[in-house]
């Protein structure tokens, strides 16, 4: 099928490139780290006011909110798109008769192989402060990381090709993830939140994905959020993939 | 005619400040290009050659008119129209970090053909464009020429029937610029049919069989650049004399000339032929005992065609 080999095709190239430039791989380790290391003792301590709180109740906390900030953060493939738009390099796919969901969906998929590396670097790293969690529970929990990041990398493209400038990508991307960020429990969990703020959380898909990844890593499969977290993103990415493929088919210059 | 345009239109949206200001890039354009024909057009910076280009290429989409590349309805088969064009943009389209080898298989790929095939075809392209010696280095690493080398290369990996360079030569020294022409020149030889924009006289004049004139995102002259130059004036004879009114009464009724003008000191005989004037031109004026202290010959360049069309000169738009 045409679609599935341009698809193989762009994902491939954008693969070579992305190994050719392995610098993402010391930046995706060490930047996990630091969380790791810095932010999480600290975590450990303001959650556990009251109680106590074993290293591992504190990770299973902890590891999923950074997988969900990671896969946030590959909105940021729209800076990558606006550098390919400015060498010519997507009008000259234009012009070829490539499929325009393949344009999209090779890279997309590109940034869920990097990010779900990531998340397995992210995942391990953690295992020697402590934290356990059943293999399968993982691999559902990357599904949720997985769909998060073709949901926003698309976007992330969409957005690049709409803009096209790096000046106004910037700041629209940091307005717009930081609420979505802070309104997801990334880091605190939304248990200690006023109501008011709760159900103003409930808007945000990502809160019902954290809640999910949250709740496989804790061993839960069979939770709610689970299902929920899935129901709420599928939906979602199909959408942003068809919004942005559209816009790789749509004139830009 | 393998291109064939009609009333193509394009309008664009700025916005400056407060205002909104429409922008009327091509304004009914009207070509034939015939098949194997180096076509040119030459016009200066925001004629809408781009524009143009860009329209035919499938890129944007007109606001008016239709055109049919390669026998393909630019409207009702984009892909048929894709799948028959080669489109070289005006800034490039390589990436930084490939090497020209990877961007010429992978484009060609594109196209659907087959990784083989793919690499023959670049290995051939590298080698007619005398780029095997850089192809495993990283694009960021060419120099200006040898860019635009693979851009071009990338342009007719697929053997299209139809190749739209857009300003090919902008950018390159004298030396590469007469090298360029070379390998356009090739494509025409391979049998495609080259469509290319320029802004230089020179090379709108030496390069293209035919070419059209564009100002103002319309097409104010259509012809081989010696038809052109031509139909504005013809050649122009100028001599030196002492007796330059004299000398003028005696071409008054001369059939052979157009157009008579005088300045202080010479006189400027406008010709069909300069070179079969001249004789003639020297012999009235010997017969009738003018005495001259020079005479020269002036063909008309494209600048002069611009002129003549627009008012304005090339050099200086
Ligand atoms: N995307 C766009 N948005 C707004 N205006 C545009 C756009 N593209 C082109 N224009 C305008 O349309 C006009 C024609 O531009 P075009 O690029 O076709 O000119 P050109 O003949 O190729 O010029 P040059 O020799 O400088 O490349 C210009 O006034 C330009 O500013
Ligand atoms: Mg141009």
């Amino acid at each position: 099928m045409k679609f599935l080999r341009d698809t193989w095709l762009v994902f491939q190239r954008q693969m070579l490139l992305l190994l050719r430039n392995p610098v993402w791989v010391a930046v995706g380790i060490i930047q996990p780290m630091f969380y790791l290391l810095l932010f999480a003792p600290l975590m450990k301590q303001a959650l556990s006011q009251g109680g106590t709180m074993t290293d591992e109740q504190a990770y299973r906390i902890f590891v999923p909110g950074m997988l969900v900030m990671v896969a946030l953060f590959s909105a940021f493939s729209g800076f990558g798109i606006i550098a390919e738009l400015r060498a010519g390099v997507i009008e000259r796919n234009r012009v070829t008769p490539v499929s325009r969901v393949a344009l999209l969906l090779g890279r997309s998929l590109r940034d869920v192989v990097q990010l779900l590396f990531q998340a397995v670097l992210v995942t391990l790293l953690a295992v020697p402060f402590g934290l356990r969690v059943a293999v399968g529970d993982a691999l559902l929990a990357y599904l949720l990381i997985g769909l998060m990041t073709l949901l926003l990398s698309s976007t992330g493209y969409a957005l690049g090709l709409t803009l096209r400038s790096e000046d106004a990508m910037a700041p629209m991307l940091n307005t717009v993830i930081q609420p979505i960020m802070l309104l997801a429990g990334i880091f605190l969990p939304l248990t200690f939140a006023p109501t008011w703020l709760k159900n103003v959380a409930k808007a945000n898909p990502f809160k019902w994905a954290t809640d999910g990844v949250r709740a496989l890593f804790a061993g839960n499969p069979g939770d709610d959020a689970v299902w929920q977290a899935l129901a709420i993103l599928t939906p979602l990415t199909v959408l942003a993939l068809v919004i942005s493929s559209r816009t790789f088919a749509r004139s830009v210059r | 005619m393998i291109i064939e345009t009609s009333g193509l239109r394009k309008s664009f949206r700025s916005r400056a400040g407060r205002e909104t200001k429409t922008v009327e890039a091509v304004r009914g354009v009207d070509l034939s290009v015939a098949e194997g024909e180096i076509f040119g057009f030459l016009g200066p910076n925001g004629a809408g050659k781009t524009t143009t280009l860009r329209m035919l290429a499938t890129l944007l989409e007109p606001d008016g008119g239709s055109a049919v590349i390669a026998g393909a309805d630019l409207r009702k088969e984009p892909g048929e129209v894709r799948r028959r064009i080669g489109y070289v943009a005006q800034g490039g389209s390589t990436w930084d970090e490939s090497t020209g080898r990877e961007e010429l298989v992978l484009h060609a790929r594109m196209y659907g053909i087959s990784k083989a095939d793919a690499q023959r075809r670049a290995a051939e392209a590298l080698d007619t464009f005398e780029l095997a010696e850089y192809a495993d280095r990283r694009c960021k690493t060419y120099s200006g020429g040898q860019r635009r080398r693979v851009d071009i290369a990338l342009g007719i990996i697929h053997s299209p029937k139809v190749v739209f360079l857009d300003e090919p030569t902008t950018g390159l020294d004298p030396q590469s610029r007469a090298h360029m022409w070379g390998e356009v020149r090739k494509l025409r030889e391979m049998g495609m049919t080259v469509f290319l924009t320029t802004h230089y006289l020179d090379e709108a004049d030496a390069l293209c069989d035919r070419l059209a004139i564009m100002d103002h995102g319309q097409i104010v002259a259509e012809g081989t650049p010696a038809d052109l130059k031509q139909e504005v004036l013809g050649d122009v004879v100028s001599v030196n004399a002492r007796e330059v009114a004299k000398a003028a009464d005696l071409f008054d009724n001369a059939e052979y000339v157009r157009k008579v003008e005088t300045t202080e000191q010479s006189l400027r005989l406008y010709v069909e032929d300069g070179a079969s004037a001249i004789p003639h031109v020297l012999r009235t004026l010997d017969a009738e005992g003018v005495a001259i202290e020079g005479i020269e010959l002036h063909r008309p360049s494209l600048d002069d065609v611009f002129l003549a069309k627009t008012g304005r000169s090339l050099r200086e738009s």
